[in-house]
């Protein structure tokens, strides 16, 4: 290769713009690169954050700007942590955690392992599978109540071909009992591709040689999967976890169009639930309070859970 | 080759494998095919028991999707002009006339206008921080890097509320430029985390050398680590891209009428009695293929993105 770098540099001339920042040390630049991001940052999310600690201790509203705030202490908490539908959307996001991460990784290992059995064309199957995930969750889940429908909807069709059951003896949406799972499918369809991707991941980093060694040890194909499979991929697949359960816990898009919290609240998520207390019934005070202890429980969560990954990795 | 390696998979394992895998895949793709399908049926078609697999290919969704039209009388059509276009024509033949243009070319532009400025802004700001955080002893770096991804932490509604009430204060409710900015602060953790990874990989001593060349810190910069880190900078811009593109729960609830994209407009494509499902599938196909596309290109950097540089392979 002719054009490397060095080269490039060499033929270049500095031009004369750069020669006034010349005098400019390692350290000014340093701070100049980092400087506008941590601006942004700080303008966009720690002000805003500290806006609405702030606004927590309040009973504010923001459809009435111009009434009189009063500062009322730790109410707000108070009256969350005491509330029973707060609890009803804390296990619906609950159930909807467990269920999704489950079954996401169970099948996303399963076909992460299939597809490590490296037959012909497993890229491109590897990469069509993989599409959802990069989707829009609105616009996909928005089409989804369309294949949910009763009677012409593909997925109770599908059902029905399969099991016999009468398509339109059965609403995905529209039935409590059923809706919890409906969202559950969705995400599921989804988001299985992302824990393949990495469970994928971390079975091609298991080197060969382990297995070649187990082999002459004369180890059984069990054997090998359970003392070498599963605790070399576990790392990786604990990852996909935390950014599933990050991910889920915030879950707003994707159920806010297929069943907007509904029937009654049984699909109610937390961040809808929060988002009818701000935006619709414009509690702004008793919101933040809100949203501050849900901002708590994830971070507090997920720093726990990544000490935990930082053991099984250093095992 | 390694096909006489003892832990090559058996022709039997890989065949087996290979069939679930495809059976797995055809039918997760089931609902992306009913996608592009349904915008290219009639409404009749599109709601049909048994589902219709084969069916004649009508444009009356695209049409319906960019068109606004009103219910006329027989009378009243009759006593119209013969219609001038294929789509005028399709439009009469369901009773009614063309009222005018629909919103969504304006959602989409909207969507385009907001994507690409806030991926340009993040992968500009992105680089250099990330170039800062790659060479540099910045104080507090570890905690700086932490902050910036536990931006991402937060519910977007919980951070809806303050930006909502700021906006309304700044006069940035419902504008482009909010939007950019908004959405450049969510996307700037991504294009940090992502682009360190790609920048602690380019040698240090190809800057080293330039330095001793008489290059200023600057100019090494830009004229040796930028065009080595490419690669890196368009597939984080895709990423960015993405997000942006995708987001809903910001877009909903700080838009409404000129800053609004794409995602929160086609939900809301209705025709008589409910959603115009043809319609609506054409508007989600315009607006999904492209990022489909774009997965395709991005294949071999897509773990890296969707795990914020945490798995690399």
């Amino acid at each position: 290769m002719s054009d490397t770098p060095i080269d490039r540099v060499a033929k270049a001339t500095p031009p004369s713009v750069a020669a006034k920042i010349r005098g400019l040390s390692d350290r000014a630049i340093a701070w100049l690169f980092v400087l506008p991001t941590i601006f942004l940052l700080l303008a966009v999310n720690i002000f805003p954050l500290i806006w609405t600690i702030n606004l927590s201790f309040t009973n504010f509203r923001a459809n009435r700007p111009n009434r009189e705030v009063d500062y009322i202490g730790l109410r707000n908490y108070e009256r969350i942590l005491t509330d029973e539908d707060i609890w009803l959307t804390m296990q619906a996001t609950a159930h909807f955690l467990f269920w999704t991460i489950l079954l996401q990784v169970l099948i996303g290992f399963t076909l992460a392992w299939l597809i490590n059995r490296k037959f012909k064309g497993n890229d491109l199957w590897t990469t069509l599978i993989v599409l959802p995930m990069m989707l829009s969750p609105a616009v996909v889940g928005n089409f989804w109540t369309f294949l949910y429908q009763p009677q012409i909807g593909l997925f109770n069709y599908g059902i029905s071909f399969l099991t016999g059951i009468d398509p339109s003896s059965f609403q995905m949406i529209g039935d409590v009992k059923l809706a919890p799972w409906s969202i559950v499918i969705v995400d599921t369809w989804m988001w299985t591709p992302f824990v393949m991707l990495i469970c994928l991941a971390g079975l091609r980093s298991i080197p060969d040689y382990i297995y070649e060694a187990a082999e002459i040890d004369r180890a059984s194909q069990w054997r090998q999967f359970w003392t070498i499979t599963v605790p070399m991929v576990l790392p990786f697949l604990m990852l996909a976890v935390l950014f599933r359960g990050i991910e889920n816990f915030k879950m707003f898009d994707l159920v806010v169009q297929l069943t907007g919290g509904g029937p009654g609240s049984v699909t109610e998520l937390t961040s809808i639930n929060l988002k009818r207390e701000a935006f619709e019934k414009w509690r702004t005070g008793y919101a933040s309070a809100y949203a501050i202890i849900l901002f708590v429980t994830v971070f507090g969560l997920a720093s726990i859970y990544v000490k935990a990954l930082n053991k099984v990795k250093e095992r | 080759m390694s096909s006489y390696s003892i832990t090559e998979p058996s022709r039997l394992q890989k065949w087996l494998a290979g069939t679930l895998v495809v059976f797995y895949a055809v039918i997760t793709l089931l609902p992306l095919v009913w996608i592009l399908t349904t915008g290219f049926k009639s409404p009749v078609d599109a709601i049909a028991y048994p589902p219709k697999v084969f069916f004649e290919p009508s444009l009356e969704g695209y049409v319906n999707l960019f068109t606004t039209r009103t219910r006329v009388s027989p009378e009243a059509l009759q006593a119209l002009p013969p219609p001038a276009t294929w789509y005028e024509e399709i439009v009469r033949n369901r009773d009614m006339v063309i009222a005018g243009p629909s919103r969504y070319g304006e959602r989409f532009l909207n969507s385009v206008i907001i994507g690409f400025g806030s991926t340009f802004l993040s992968v500009f700001l992105g680089t250099l921080a990330a170039y800062a955080f790659s060479r540099f002893k910045v104080p507090l770096k570890d905690d700086l890097l932490f902050f910036i991804l536990s931006t991402r932490m937060m519910p977007p509604i919980a951070v809806a509320i303050p930006i909502f009430l700021m906006f309304r204060t700044l006069g940035l409710s419902d504008t482009h430029l909010g939007m950019i900015l908004l959405y450049t602060a969510v996307n700037i953790s991504l294009a940090v985390w992502l682009l360190k990874g790609f920048m602690d990989e380019i040698p240090r001593e190809y800057e080293e050398a330039a330095l001793i060349d008489g290059y200023t810190r600057f100019q090494a910069f830009y004229k040796v680590v930028l065009p080595q880190a490419a690669t890196g900078i368009a597939s984080t811009a895709i990423f960015c891209l993405i997000f942006s593109w995708n987001e809903y729960a910001f877009a909903v609830l700080l838009t409404s009428g000129t800053a609004q994209t794409a995602p929160p407009f086609i939900p809301t494509i209705i025709g008589v009695g409910g959603q115009d499902w043809p319609a609506v599938a054409a508007g989600a196909t315009l607006f999904l293929v492209p990022v489909m596309v774009f997965t395709i290109l991005l294949r071999k950097h897509l773990l890296r993105g969707i795990t914020f540089g945490a798995v690399r392979k």
